[in-house]
Order: structure tokens, then C-alpha cells, then sequence
């Protein structure tokens, strides 16, 4: 009775989380063009959708500014993480403390913050400024990923390492790295993902030329959105339950149950 | 080994991206177009329009907040009951859904929402009344709900899953019965993951501009909105900052509130 009782619960739940992405998807196949009528199935918007530069140059921006921003992210985030887990209690809190503002700090305020930024120093609003303000608020969460990874590690493996002769970016190589890489690659995959769904941020700093999907969108919202917006997002949907899965295939051992669920709570 | 320079890179992008931004808009916030210091912008959050602006978006963040801990804490000690090799699994099924555009997520809300919409269509097939709730401040709440529920279910889950079933089980052994147990030791034990999600669900939900656009209508301005406008149409940046200061507020407010109930870091999170 429980049981049942349970399984209503979890697929009423379900249904709300879903309700609208199915409608996204049903409308994708929608061959009228407004939101409001079904017009019968179609494949129309999925054709169209491969000769629409706009949406497809929107898209790419937005891809290419997802992986240059998860790189740097993660590039300065694994060193911070390693420079940080070497650190005395009161400045690695005070490293916690600066970190976490871009994560417990509402996106407007990030938002407009570093429009104030780059307003100030002169700087020509346009794909190099979003860039900066993604790499910003991606870094956190590398941090965050990588940083559990370094607490288990035995330190003394790393002085082994150096005893037996070897250099200390030689020994990095051979063994910090290889133990802490499903850290840093779940934290390139989610600081990626961030980037790919971030709005408000990007709205700020964007300069009148450029646009990511998201801000194509709301720059839609008045006129009405393309229904290649759908089919697009139908087919991005799916990418990313594929890389999810990815995420989640990474190799976990049981031990670090505790801190690869803390990752999925960052997500 | 000294590994001190290996922070400079972050320390110097954290000052560079993080503090000055922090300080220009408080620099902003505190003084007028000529940069003579004011409180004006400050102050001005108590006039009429964004008094009101700021004591809706209070109300419908508290009460999203509020229906997200009703709806997220059962099912959190459903998933955390199921067994382990489905966690994963269904932890999954509640983040995907965050990864789909999510103007075009709350936007679909509309489609279902709408006089003429699916929703309507179905209640009208059962002979129900119809329900007529777009562009209410009720579509707000709903939408403050879909979009950060998830943020409510992880924290809750998290802490749940990390309490030693053994503690349940002395406390039945010792003569709990079901309904004790839980308010002695599951829900203590939880407290921290309920006030990391209220933190993650409150903070954007207070701040959002994006849902009150999408589903409340153009009539219905909240305080992000106010500030959205400032920054975007009416270029009065000055005022702007200055409202995000105090927006800034309720944000330490809440992070205080949370960091002093949960000492010890146990609430997942960050």
C-alpha cells in the first residue's frame, strides 16, 4: 500500500518536471506555426532548423563559449583546488569564503557586477566579455569537484614519488593526476553544462551583436518564438542526457559515494 | 612543499572577477551620475512602486519556498528509501530536466498554462472547471517552483541518505515507533539539507526577473525585474546598484541565517 502510495507520488512529481519538456518536444513536431494550435505532425522544423544561420550561429556561440569557458574554468580551477588543499586553515577558509560568492550570490547581481566591470575599464562588450564572465562563475564548480578528490588522496604517495627521484611536475603527472582526473573531468562536464544553460549572466555582458541560444530566445520571447528553436532544443535535450550518462559512467569507487553525490548536488 | 604561487592565477582572477565587480556595484550603489556619494539610490527602495516591487518578490519567493520543502522533503525519503543502485538513476531523472533551455522549460508553462491551453483542455474534457491562473502572480509561484525544486529535492536527499540506518534502528529497538523515529532522528538528522535548500531555492527565486517576465504577464513587476529594467531600458545604473545592494541584504541574510544553522558544513551543497 506504501509502495503504491510511493510510486504515485514520485510520478506526479515526474509528471510536473516533465510535463513541459514534453510539450516542447510535441511542439517541435507542430506543423503549425504558433504554440497555441496542433496543426498536425511534421519534420518540417528539424529541415529548417539546418538552414537557419541565426539560430545555428547562436548556437555554436554558445557552444564554443560552453567549452572555452569549461576549459579555463578548468584549467585555474584544478590548480586553485591543488594550491588550495595545500593551504593553512584560515586562508584556505578565506579561498572557501571568495569561492563561494559566485555560487550563494543571485545571478543578476553577478550579472550586473561585471557589466559594471567591464563598462568601467573600457572593454568592448562582445564574445571576450562573456567569455570572462563564464570562465567566472564556471570556476567554482571545478573547484568544488576537484577538491574532494584531493582530500583523499594519501599525501605521502606524492613524497614517495619525489623520494624515488622523481621531478615535481613529473610526479604530478604520474601521480596526483591520474587520481584526481575523474574529478576534473566532472567538473569540465558540469562547469560546461552551466555555461550551455546560463541567461541571466550572459544577458548582462553580452555586447548588441552577439547572441547565445538563451539570449536569442528572450530577444524571441515579443516577436514569437521559430519553431526550430524547438526542434533545436529537442535535439540538445537529448545530447545532454547522453552526456549525463557520460558523467555518471565515470568510474566511482565506493569510497567516494559521499563525494560524487556532493558533485550532482553543485549540478 | 611550498605550492603558495601555484593560487596566484585564481587569486588574481577571483580579485579581478569577483571582488572589484562586488565593489564597483557598491561603488555605483552609493553615488549619483556625477560621482558625488548618495544614499539616494539606496533609500529609493522605499518608495511606493519598489516597496511593492520588493515585498511581492518576498512573498512569492517565501511561499515557492515553502511548497518546495512540502514537496520536496516526502520525496526525498522516498528516493533515499529506494534502493542504492536506483539512486544514481533518479537522481538523474530529477537534474535532466534543469539542462533544457530554461526560457524555453518555463515557456512551455504558458503553452500548458494558457485559457485555451492543454491544461484547460483536459479539465474541460472532464467537465472541471478551468483554471485561469496565467499572469497571475500564482503562475509566478509555479514557476519559482518548477524551476527550483530541484535545488530543494538534492540537499534533503543528500543529508537523508548520509543518516546510518543503524540510528533508526536503535531508536526502534529502544521503543520508537515509526512516526517517533522520524521526529526524533530523521528529521534533526535532515535539518541541515532543508536549510541548504532553502538557501539554493530562496536566493534565486527573490531575485528571478526571467519567470515573473515569462509567466506573470508584463503588469507584474518584481524587484529583479525593477533592476533588469534599470540596467537594460532606463540605463540608470546608479539606481540600479543601488537596489542590488539592497537585494544584496536578503542574500547575506539568508546565507548568515543558513552558515549559523548548519556549523559544520554537513548540509550538502557547497
Amino acid at each position: 500500500m506504501n509502495k503504491i502510495l510511493h510510486k504515485i507520488y514520485l510520478f506526479l512529481i515526474l509528471l510536473f518536471l516533465y510535463a513541459p519538456i514534453a510539450t516542447l518536444v510535441v511542439l517541435s513536431f507542430n506543423a503549425s506555426k504558433t504554440r497555441a494550435k496542433w496543426g498536425g505532425f511534421t519534420f518540417k522544423w528539424y529541415q529548417a532548423l539546418f538552414q537557419n544561420e541565426v539560430i545555428l550561429e547562436a548556437f555554436y556561440t554558445t557552444l564554443l563559449i560552453a567549452l572555452l569557458s569549461a576549459l579555463f574554468a578548468t584549467i585555474i580551477g584544478t590548480i586553485a583546488a591543488i594550491a588550495m588543499n595545500g593551504m593553512k586553515k584560515g586562508s584556505k577558509a578565506a579561498f572557501m569564503a571568495v569561492t563561494n560568492i559566485p555560487m550563494l550570490n543571485a545571478e543578476i547581481v553577478t550579472g550586473i557586477s561585471l557589466m559594471l566591470l567591464f563598462i568601467s575599464f573600457g572593454m568592448r562588450f562582445g564574445f571576450s566579455t562573456v567569455l570572462f564572465a563564464h570562465i567566472t562563475f564556471n570556476i567554482p564548480y571545478v573547484i568544488l569537484s576537484v577538491l574532494p578528490r584531493l582530500k583523499q588522496m594519501n599525501p605521502s604517495t606524492f613524497e614517495a614519488a619525489l623520494d624515488l627521484g622523481a621531478s615535481p611536475v613529473y610526479a604530478f603527472f604520474k601521480v596526483i593526476l591520474p587520481d584526481i582526473f575523474p574529478g576534473i573531468i566532472s567538473g569540465f562536464l558540469m562547469a560546461f553544462t552551466m555555461s550551455l544553460d546560463d541567461f541571466i549572466i550572459t544577458h548582462f555582458t553580452k555586447g548588441p551583436g552577439l547572441d547565445t541560444l538563451s539570449t536569442k530566445i528572450y530577444t524571441e520571447l515579443k516577436k514569437g518564438i521559430k519553431p526550430e528553436m524547438y526542434s533545436l532544443s529537442t535535439l540538445i535535450f537529448i545530447t545532454v542526457l547522453i552526456l549525463l550518462l557520460l558523467v555518471n559512467k565515470t568510474p566511482k569507487d565506493k569510497k567516494n559515494k559521499k563525494g560524487s553525490l556532493q558533485e550532482e548536488i553543485i549540478l | 612543499m611550498n605550492k603558495k604561487w601555484l593560487s596566484f592565477p585564481y587569486l588574481l582572477w577571483a580579485i579581478g572577477f569577483i571582488i572589484i565587480p562586488l565593489c564597483m556595484v557598491f561603488y555605483y550603489g552609493f553615488t549619483d551620475r556625477d560621482g558625488v556619494m548618495t544614499f539616494e539610490n539606496v533609500v529609493a527602495i522605499f518608495s511606493p512602486e519598489h516597496r511593492k516591487a520588493l515585498f511581492l518578490a518576498l512573498l512569492l519567493s517565501l511561499i515557492s519556498t515553502i511548497l518546495c520543502i512540502i514537496l520536496a522533503y516526502p520525496l526525498s525519503l522516498i528516493l533515499a528509501k529506494m534502493g542504492n543502485g536506483k539512486n544514481s538513476f533518479l537522481v538523474i531523472i530529477f537534474i535532466l530536466p534543469m539542462w533544457m533551455n530554461f526560457l524555453l522549460r518555463t515557456l512551455a508553462w504558458q503553452t500548458l498554462l494558457e485559457k485555451n491551453g492543454v491544461i484547460n483542455s483536459i479539465l474541460t474534457y472532464l467537465h472541471l472547471p478551468s483554471l485561469t491562473i496565467i499572469n497571475t502572480p500564482a503562475a509566478i509561484i509555479l514557476g519559482m517552483v518548477y524551476n527550483f525544486l530541484p535545488f530543494m529535492v538534492l540537499p534533503i536527499y543528500n543529508s537523508l541518505s548520509k543518516i546510518d540506518p543503524n540510528v533508526m534502528n536503535a531508536a526502534r529497538d529502544l521503543g520508537a515507533n515509526g512516526f517517533q523515529a522520524f521526529l526524533k532522528i530523521t528529521l534533526p538528522l535532515s535539518m541541515p539539507g532543508v536549510i541548504s535548500g532553502i538557501t539554493m531555492v530562496f536566493v534565486p527565486a527573490l531575485t528571478t526577473f526571467v519567470i515573473s517576465t515569462l509567466l506573470g504577464g508584463s503588469k507584474i513587476l518584481l524587484i529583479g525585474n525593477v533592476i533588469e529594467q534599470e540596467f537594460t531600458q532606463a540605463s540608470n545604473w546608479h539606481l540600479g546598484s543601488g537596489l542590488s545592494v539592497v537585494l544584496m541584504i536578503f542574500i547575506v541574510i539568508s546565507i548568515v541565517v543558513s552558515s549559523l544553522s548548519d556549523k559544520d558544513g554537513e548540509g550538502a551543497g557547497f
